[in-house]
């Protein structure tokens, strides 16, 4: 076959930049996450003042909790990138190491998110209080339900590291789920900054 | 594939411990000024809004940069440009909406609510 050498030159190429494809795949399904959180905060700041006679942000909110939640994410994008740092090194204890404590951490964000949810709506502050509480915990709970399937993978990637160890298919899923665990801290930056903070001075 | 399988997110620059710690380090900051500035009250409304959102993106580009490692070089090119799509897409979006409700709000002088 004439056509030999140029197909292989094609195949080691498809496998080089196999992995820099699907990455941007995934990456084009974060940009299409980021419109519908988009959404859902322009939803939110319409809604934002919509009491309907119930409680306002300014007293709901409480500050001290917002804030642990945030370093508790913070803490955890800290701990996934010394979870890739540890697979570039091939260390495989350590990779299985950080992400049990990047699991920790985003437990503890979805333990206080959980927390917050509950003694609202045990307060009769549930979303079918008013406008505003149904745009805030649709918002919340949504980044909420990313966080905790982001918790779920992050089980399965340790169950992947201990059965499989560290094949460069692994290797390539541990890099998806690093931005996609980045991706969520970033999302979080922008709901404390509108619903928490901004919420104090509506 | 005897060499390390580039788990970096998209080749090109490779994180270490430091700009991981460069970047958390800004985020940080960039988290616990906004939370003092509202939380104890050091600035008049408009002052501490302004603030929260220029700290937010501030803190959004470190983030982008230090821990999802984008940026224009040629192999981050594509990400980078499906970014500025996407938000052109989210101005549209949340612009376009606040746009449309504060005017029909003013219009039918609906106030409050």
């Amino acid at each position: 076959m004439a056509t030999t050498d140029a197909s292989m030159h094609d195949e080691i190429q498809a496998e080089a930049s196999q992995g820099t494809v699907v990455n941007f795949g995934f990456w084009i399904y974060l940009m299409s996450d980021v419109i519908i959180f988009s959404m859902l905060f322009a939803g939110f700041v319409v809604l934002s003042t919509s009491y309907a006679g119930g409680p306002t942000g300014r007293e709901l909110f409480e500050l001290p909790g917002v804030f642990l939640e945030t370093l508790a994410l913070l803490f955890s994008s800290l701990t996934y990138g010394l979870v890739m740092i540890s697979l570039r090194q091939g260390n495989k204890r350590r990779v299985q190491g950080w992400l049990l404590v990047t699991f920790l951490l985003g437990a503890c964000f979805i333990g206080l998110e959980l927390h917050e949810f509950l003694s609202l709506a045990l307060e009769g502050h549930g979303p079918q209080r008013s406008g505003f509480l149904s745009a805030f915990f649709t918002l919340v709970g949504t980044h909420g339900t990313h966080v905790t399937f982001g918790l779920l993978w992050i089980l399965v990637m340790v169950g992947q590291v201990a059965y499989k160890g560290l094949t460069p298919a692994v290797a390539s899923r541990l890099t998806r789920l690093s931005l996609f665990w980045h991706f969520l801290d970033i999302v979080w930056i922008a709901v404390f900054s509108t619903v928490y903070l901004g919420g104090m001075y509506r | 594939m005897s060499h390390s399988p580039s788990p970096d997110a998209k080749g090109g620059s490779e994180a270490t411990l430091g700009t991981y710690s460069v970047g958390f380090i800004l985020a940080i900051v960039l988290t616990v000024i906004p939370f003092a500035i509202v939380g104890f009250g050091w600035l008049p409304r408009t002052g501490a809004l302004i603030a929260v959102g220029v700290a937010a993106v501030i803190q959004i580009l470190v983030h982008l940069y230090f821990f999802l490692h984008l940026d224009v070089s040629r192999e981050h090119r594509a990400n980078a440009m499906t970014g500025v799509f996407t938000a052109l897409i989210m101005a549209i979006l949340v612009g376009g909406t606040m746009w449309l409700f504060y005017n029909l709000h003013y219009r039918t002088m609906i106030m409050g609510g």
